[in-house]
């Protein structure tokens, strides 16, 4: 049987990790370079980096963070997969087939698609054809408004309103992606919890592997989300940063717990 | 030793040969038989569907090459889509003919078991081997179809999935071939890797 997958999310502007918070406020909490080494150390399932930057400027200048931080994303792959035996994927910015043949070439295993899935869905299309479903993740980032489940492109700041729940979940399963990251941009960074209400309501509309994030602050976070019925997988990206040995702690309890995991 | 990873444009070459180096092997890239007969063993990768990778390999001639080494005697191993190769035979879209350096099938999992198909993610393998006991465990899956070897002894993986399927053989072994990916199931793949290319 399947396990649950427990995944860390990365967040990347400039070549450096940030903490991030409501998609909006970013502090540089540490460099590439040394988190490879750490997520080697705790055997994880699966990691996900999400280049965050608004331009092609990577801020080598940051030397006083020990170790300087890398230039482009290729050179995260490069360096991420020579260390790393695991599955990757990456994503952030991606608008074209060929920027998704780069990634996919140079050692990643999947590419997360936001913006690029409404304003280029001809190519997504091509690239699933290519490479299969299994390497195209949607990234569905929503605000609850009123109540109401409203969805965004360009990092959060788009909101697109043509689509509800049910219509943007046969949008991505008609355009053939393989799999659903489903991203709370009001919960990103706040430590309130998973919004589990939604997440049971993508999970039950969809046969699509779903992944949750945003909201997590500690292990008991993890154990709620972690009993949806059909959720494969579970994400998040400052609460590995600043509890000691999270990822290892978590995995721990969550099997203690009966869960289904590795 | 001398790894030769056959390149024939399908699947993430990249990951399997970073894992080659990390294991202190040589990993060199052959996308033509021409100096194929210099290595020590041979790595068969692949992700993609089964015609279009024969098809490839028949282009450069590739396939009667692979045949003929392993007939000489040298070892392989087929990883994911590399393993299916080695059989006789697939039946994704239609029937194809594979290596045949294994007697059996390629087939997609059965709709009646109504589990998600691709079969993508950590899963576990049990050796039915005592020598690779130690290496039972859960392993990195992305695949739809699974083979089904002839002769139930060349089996030395099982993984479940609705049934029981083969998920990776040893022929007397010299020739391997394992349906998951070592090279992403982070220490387990890399011992397996380690035990496997000797």
């Amino acid at each position: 049987m399947l396990k649950q997958r427990l995944i860390p999310v990365l967040f990347i502007k400039n070549g450096l990790i940030v903490r991030s918070e409501k998609f909006v406020n970013h502090k540089i909490i540490g460099n590439v370079i040394n988190e490879v080494k750490r997520y080697n150390q705790w055997d994880i399932d699966e990691l996900i980096y999400i280049d965050i930057s608004r331009n092609t400027f990577y801020d080598s200048r940051r030397d006083d963070h020990k170790i300087q931080s890398v230039k482009s994303i290729d050179d995260i792959l490069d360096l991420v997969s020579q260390e790393c035996f695991m599955p990757l994927s990456f994503g952030g910015g991606i608008r074209s087939l060929n920027t998704i043949k780069k990634y996919l070439k140079n050692g990643a295993d999947k590419v997360v698609l936001n913006t690029m899935l409404y304003e280029n869905p001809k190519e997504v299309k091509k690239a699933i054809e290519i490479f299969g479903a299994q390497a195209i993740i949607a990234s569905l980032d929503y605000k609850k408004i009123n109540g109401e489940v409203e969805f965004y492109k360009d990092f959060g700041k788009s909101q697109l309103d043509m689509f509800s729940l049910d219509t943007i979940i046969k949008y991505i399963e008609e355009l053939g992606c393989g799999e659903i990251f489903l991203n709370s941009i009001d919960r990103d960074g706040t430590g309130e919890g998973y919004d589990l209400g939604t997440i049971r309501r993508v999970v039950k509309n969809t046969n699509l592997p779903v992944i949750a994030c945003g909201g997590a602050i500690d292990i008991f976070d993890f154990e709620e989300v972690a009993s949806t019925d059909g959720l494969s997988g579970v994400a998040a990206g400052n609460m590995f940063h600043f509890t000691e040995n999270a990822y290892p702690r978590s995995k721990k309890k969550l099997k203690e717990r009966g869960l289904n995991f590795r | 030793m001398k790894i030769g990873i056959i390149d024939y444009g399908m699947g993430n070459i990249k990951s399997i040969t970073n894992a080659v180096n990390h294991l202190n092997h040589t990993a060199s890239l052959l996308t033509n038989p021409d100096s194929i007969n210099d290595y020590d063993f041979l790595i068969l990768p692949g992700v993609g569907a089964f015609s279009e990778a024969m098809s490839k390999l028949n282009e450069t001639g590739m396939n009667h090459a692979i045949i003929d080494c392993v007939k000489n005697g040298k070892k392989i191993l087929g990883i994911c889509l590399g393993m299916q190769l080695l059989f006789a035979k697939s039946y994704e879209f239609g029937e194809t003919t594979g290596l045949g350096l294994v007697e059996g099938d390629v087939v997609p999992f059965d709709k009646e078991i109504a589990l998600k198909v691709p079969h993508m993610g950590w899963n576990e393998a049990i050796a039915t081997d005592n020598y690779f006991k130690d290496l039972s465990g859960d392993y990195y899956f992305v695949h739809s179809y699974y083979c089904l070897p002839k002769k139930k002894e060349v089996t030395l993986f099982l993984t479940n999935y609705g049934i029981n399927f083969c998920s990776a053989i040893n022929l007397n072994s010299q020739i391997y071939g394992v349906q998951f990916h070592p090279e992403k199931s982070q220490h387990l793949g890399m011992n397996l890797l380690k035990r496997i290319l000797v």
